[in-house]
């Protein structure tokens, strides 16, 4: 059950995400592009997100437990340290250079697109990366 | 100047998806839908947590090219960029959202909506990393 309730929410994720347009790379660019001709759909898209998932979640939060798990899995990390802004001034760089963030890209996996899979097969790479950073850095377990 | 191409309904529709998605994956599984993480921790996966992750992965795609194909592709799909670049904003992509522990959805929509400074330290950073990435991609250079 669990599972495909994941399976059902990645579905209503994925469409949102091609719904809201930002499974065009052309049109998150031109939404970063704040200095040229503007397109800013997808702050309403966040803002849509936000709205409907900030309300959600202040009732989620008042319950025990989730519907299927015995335990709510949200982040522990409080510290906004080096990690955090080096790798998310690192993403916004790919992010900007291209226009896909990660469920973008794997969202638009089916449209038969070459570039697509190359992205995401450096972007899996990349994530493999961290984790031999991780392991020689010894940080430990994410 | 605003774009021609600005979709305020669809837009906030799709985002209103994005959100109850997000929303119904903490309230019957109690996890966060940030798509890195699931991604990456589905690469090195802990014991029975593997299967979710699989099938939520796998609904991004199928959802998405369902509304492309019902709708027709209100917004279409247009990459510029030669494949060193596409390797390299993957890559960049893939360990930043790693090594930040977040990406647009597990930050942008369930961090802040979870009201985290973490959250909101690494959006207003990314935003900011890709408007400037942009500006200078197309302005500076005149690419793009």
């Amino acid at each position: 059950m669990p599972v495909l309730a994941a399976l059902l929410f990645g579905l209503v994720f994925g469409a949102g995400l091609a719904v809201g347009g930002m499974t065009n790379p052309a049109k998150v660019i031109a939404f970063l592009d704040v200095t040229g001709t503007w397109d800013p759909s997808l702050a309403l898209v966040m803002g849509g997100a936000l709205t409907v998932n900030g309300l959600a979640f202040a009732l989620t939060r008042q319950r025990p437990r989730p519907l299927f798990a015995e335990s709510f899995a949200l982040p522990t990390l409080r510290d906004i340290d080096r990690e955090l802004i080096a790798g998310a001034a690192t993403f916004g760089v790919g992010w900007g250079l291209v226009g896909l963030c990660p469920g973008p890209a794997l969202a638009s996996l089916l449209r038969g697109e070459l570039s697509v899979y190359a992205f995401v097969a450096a972007m899996v790479a990349g994530m493999w990366l961290d984790r031999l950073r991780r392991l020689y850095t010894r940080e430990g377990r994410r | 100047m605003i774009a021609a191409s600005f979709t305020p309904g669809l837009s906030l529709v799709g985002g209103a998806m994005i959100g109850l998605a997000a929303a119904a994956l903490l309230f019957a599984n109690g996890k966060v839908a940030g798509v890195s993480g699931i991604l990456a921790r589905a690469l090195a996966p802990q014991r029975g947590d593997l299967a979710w992750r699989i099938a939520f992965l796998c609904g991004l795609p199928l959802g998405a090219i369902a509304v492309i194909r019902l709708t027709g592709d209100p917004h279409g799909f247009a990459i510029t960029g030669s494949f060193p670049v596409l390797v390299c904003g993957g890559l960049l992509v893939g360990f930043g959202t790693a090594l930040g522990n977040g990406c647009t959805s597990g930050h942008g929509v369930c961090g802040l909506a979870r009201g985290s400074r973490r959250s909101l330290a690494a959006t207003l950073t990314f935003m900011a990393a890709g408007a400037l990435t942009v500006f200078v991609v197309r302005h500076v250079f005149g690419a793009g």
